[in-house]
């Protein structure tokens, strides 16, 4: 069981995300954006980070970066979970510091595959 | 092996689609705000909002709505990244789409058939477009390039296919969060595996930063394993380390030292597992900050309070009656929780409270369009956007307010030409201001346009029967005359303003909410709207009147003044109605005990009483009463719910104590004493 920090602008994304891996006995925590999620991830640790690359303020590109700059999230496995496909965005991810890439639309068994992998 | 996992996705549907009604208002009002010298970030939001919209449709199964948006997406995706220039014409064709969006999320909603033509149709304007203005799709930016090529001989099926894999992560690579144990281990699930450290890189022990990896594996995989299952498992550290992979011809076994090995991954994967235990601790799991409640949820608690607040009401009266008010503790604890009843009273109401720039949204794209159909020149402005108040009221004022600046752009703004004759800027301004007065909301809808013309509404009046040829009315009548069912001033029926219903529908509504529409308007210079809402519709500030031994409820929002009255200053006309001359009109006086048909044995009947005055849209009544009691704010209680609808009674509620007062609707009240 991990401690997951969940970032995406949707609502809807977020609650469905977070029921599957609350479903598998994870804790979710969750950000509406990259800032929210940094100012999280400043105070607080968790095992993986689930994040969207479209957000207003902060995307989860940047978010990544940023994460990868404070001690404990530099080596945790930061996943992105996004609609984008372009290889551009992907290859950014992964300067950035991404783990992971996982293409929406989401599907669960997908998400917790690539999750029980990086773990 | 995962285990497949089953999720009711309708679960997260109603989620999904007040979502798609935020991001539909947010690509609006973009769109609406797009020019080609806008900030990037106007588009960029446009965008978001469209990509949240593509991706949670094609994740809770909708794929229509999905596909539709990605079409969007392209174009906005086109404009982001300056391939495409911004032009009216893309905005319309957006917004046009977006229209379109919007019944398919509504059709969805409903579980109702989806117009495939329409759909269609918008679908090949949205691709014809971006073919004809880019000569290479931009949508191609968006397929998926994640698959490599995969023609080489050697994925021809072997049964047993020998590779080996040179793996020589970075140093840097436990920075990605990329960990080569895992690697491995995701290689042991493909096939037999045989690992070789290569621990040459590893440095002297004080020079070791245990935040780099120095290991390298030479490793031999046995299977019926492809290339590709193998590149896949590396995709994502592809950059971050040197990756040899060699299909070996049949060869014999290599030298394995398989225990070293295993005991060196290990040890490579110490400083991650390490450093997370230790932080584990520190972790206390947070939630955002907002929640997400069904109303009716609100609602219960609602109800539930205004119970409370009646119960306790009681609970001091009776303590009242009995003396043992005088105990000071208890008189103490009393007041005490008075206070917190009201305390919470408020604080959940406050729940149910929204700013009213949610009425404002649909606004700023009616402006547009109807300016662009009718070619007129206007701004549309806002103030106190932030202003809140009660869902209910607020979903209830979106159409009447819609109206009102609908007929403020149609019959209120003038034409350029007109204007600038007239001395006025050639643009005219509509302006919006909302604020809080007392326990009410106000909302001024005004317009610098022609204003009401009072010759004109008159003769209208006169032609369609309104108003008698030969009465004398005030400007404020006239004025008011616009709220009659049935008035329309327009030369010509036009499609804005509606057919004829228009302004008496709004005034019904306001009226239906327990407020009122009223309007001031200069020949020349422009009208005003005023509309007055109670903040809430489940609480009410009541004046309590008597009529024989029964209390009733008047809004107090809607009572002028009190007049004490004797019998002849009431005047009684032919036809059996009563008038009162009040400030230089005739008043029609409504008697509550004969509305009610309340007898009683006393001498008081229609000696002397109380005229209630009563605005009710402009017009104003007398409500005939014996006696006003006092004021008490008072929770509704809905009388359809648990009997029916009664003419004249919009509701009742219980008293402080725990008698039953009817609550009067003053407008069903005159129709009611009219049939």
């Amino acid at each position: 069981m991990a401690s997951i920090l969940l970032v995406d602008d949707s609502a809807s994304m977020r609650e469905m995300v977070s029921f599957t891996l609350k479903g598998k006995g994870h804790t979710v925590s969750e950000a509406e954006d990259g800032v929210e999620a940094l100012e999280f991830a400043r105070k607080t640790s968790v095992d993986l980070v689930v994040t969207d690359v479209n957000m207003p303020n902060m995307d989860g590109i940047t978010l990544t970066a940023e994460l990868r700059k404070l001690d404990s999230y530099k080596f945790i496995p930061i996943l992105i979970l996004t609609t984008e496909t372009g290889s551009v965005k992907k290859e950014q991810g992964k300067v950035a510091g991404a783990t992971g890439w996982i293409e929406k639309p989401f599907d669960p068994d997908n998400l917790l595959g690539t999750i029980n992998r990086v773990l | 092996m995962e285990s497949e996992v089953n999720i009711d996705l309708s679960q997260f549907h109603e989620v999904f689609f007040e979502e798609c009604s935020e991001g539909m208002e947010i690509m609006e009002s973009g769109l609406l705000n797009l020019t080609s010298d806008s900030e990037p970030e106007v588009i960029n939001t446009i965008f978001r909002a469209a990509h949240s919209i593509k991706g949670g449709g094609g994740t809770f199964g909708f794929a229509e709505i999905s596909n539709f948006t990605h079409g969007m997406e392209t174009i906005l995706d086109g404009m982001r990244n300056g391939n495409l220039p911004v032009t009216p014409e893309v905005v319309e064709l957006l917004l046009a789409a977006l229209d379109c969006l919007r019944h398919m999320v509504q059709a969805s909603k409903d579980k109702k058939p989806i117009d495939t033509e329409l759909v269609a149709e918008l679908h090949e304007r949205l691709e014809n477009f971006t073919a004809r203005t880019s000569g290479a799709p931009v949508s191609e930016t968006s397929q998926s390039a994640a698959a490599p090529a995969i023609s080489e001989a050697e994925e021809e099926k072997e049964d047993v296919s020998v590779w080996n894999i040179a793996f020589y992560p970075h140093e840097n690579m436990f920075y990605t969060g990329n960990d080569p144990f895992r690697l491995i281990r995701e290689l042991q699930g493909l096939g037999d595996l045989e690992i070789n450290v290569n621990y040459d890189r590893l440095p002297n022990f004080d020079e070791m930063d245990a935040h780099n990896c120095y290991l390298g594996w030479d490793m031999v995989l046995r299977g019926d394993v492809s290339r590709n299952q193998i590149t896949e498992i590396f995709e994502w550290v592809e950059d971050d380390c040197s990756l040899e992979i060699t299909l070996q011809e049949k060869v014999a076994e290599a030298e394995v030292e398989d225990v070293e090995a295993d005991v060196q991954v290990r040890a490579a994967d110490e400083p991650r597992s390490g450093r997370r235990r230790s932080d584990r601790p520190s972790f206390a799991n947070q939630e955002s900050t907002s929640i997400r409640v069904g109303i009716n949820k609100v609602d219960g608690l609602v109800n539930l309070v205004g119970e409370l607040v009646i119960t306790q009401s009681i609970l001091s009266r009776v303590c009242n009656n009995l003396g043992i008010d005088r105990d000071e503790k208890l008189s103490e604890c009393l007041d005490q929780l008075e206070r917190n009843t009201r305390d919470l009273q408020e604080q959940t109401m406050g729940i149910r409270m929204l700013p009213i720039d949610f009425a404002f949204q649909r606004l700023p794209r009616i402006v547009h369009d109807l300016s662009k159909s009718l070619g007129k020149k206007v701004d549309l402005k806002f103030s106190g956007e932030t202003t809140e108040l009660d869902k209910t009221v607020l979903e209830k004022i979106g159409d009447p307010l819609m109206h009102l600046v609908r007929n403020a752009l149609d019959h209120g703004i003038e034409r350029s030409e007109v204007r600038l004759a007239a001395g006025k800027s050639e643009k005219g301004l509509i302006s919006i201001n909302a604020y809080h007065q007392g326990g009410n909301i106000i909302i001024e809808i005004s317009d610098d346009g022609a204003g009401l013309n009072p010759e004109k509404i008159l003769k209208k009046a006169r032609e369609k029967g309104l108003v008698d040829p030969n009465e004398e009315l005030t400007e404020t009548q006239i004025q008011n005359l616009i709220f009659s069912p049935g008035f329309s001033t327009a030369d010509v029926i036009s499609d804005v303003s509606g057919r004829g219903v228009g302004m008496d529908v709004v005034r019904r509504n306001m009226t239906d909410l327990g407020g009122t529409v009223d309007v001031d308007s200069i020949p020349g210079r422009g009208s005003i709207f005023t509309i007055r809402l109670p903040l809430t519709v489940a609480i009410l500030e009541g004046q309590m009147i008597s009529a024989g031994d029964q209390v009733f409820i008047v809004p107090l929002l809607s009572i002028v003044e009190s007049i004490q009255v004797s019998d002849k200053d009431i005047n009684e006309v032919a036809n059996q109605s009563e008038l009162y001359p009040y400030r230089n009109e005739y008043i029609s006086v409504i008697r509550l005990r004969e509305i009610f048909n309340i007898k009683s044995d006393d001498e008081h009947e229609n000696r002397s009483g109380l005229l209630v005055v009563i605005d009710i849209g402009g017009r104003r009544i007398g409500l005939y009463v014996d006696d006003v009691v006092g004021q008490q704010q008072v929770v509704i209680k809905s009388l359809e719910q648990n009997y029916q609808q009664v003419p004249g009674i919009a509701g009742a509620t219980v008293l402080g104590d725990g008698a039953v007062a009817l609550i009067i609707d003053v407008l069903g009240l005159v129709q009611a004493s009219q049939s």
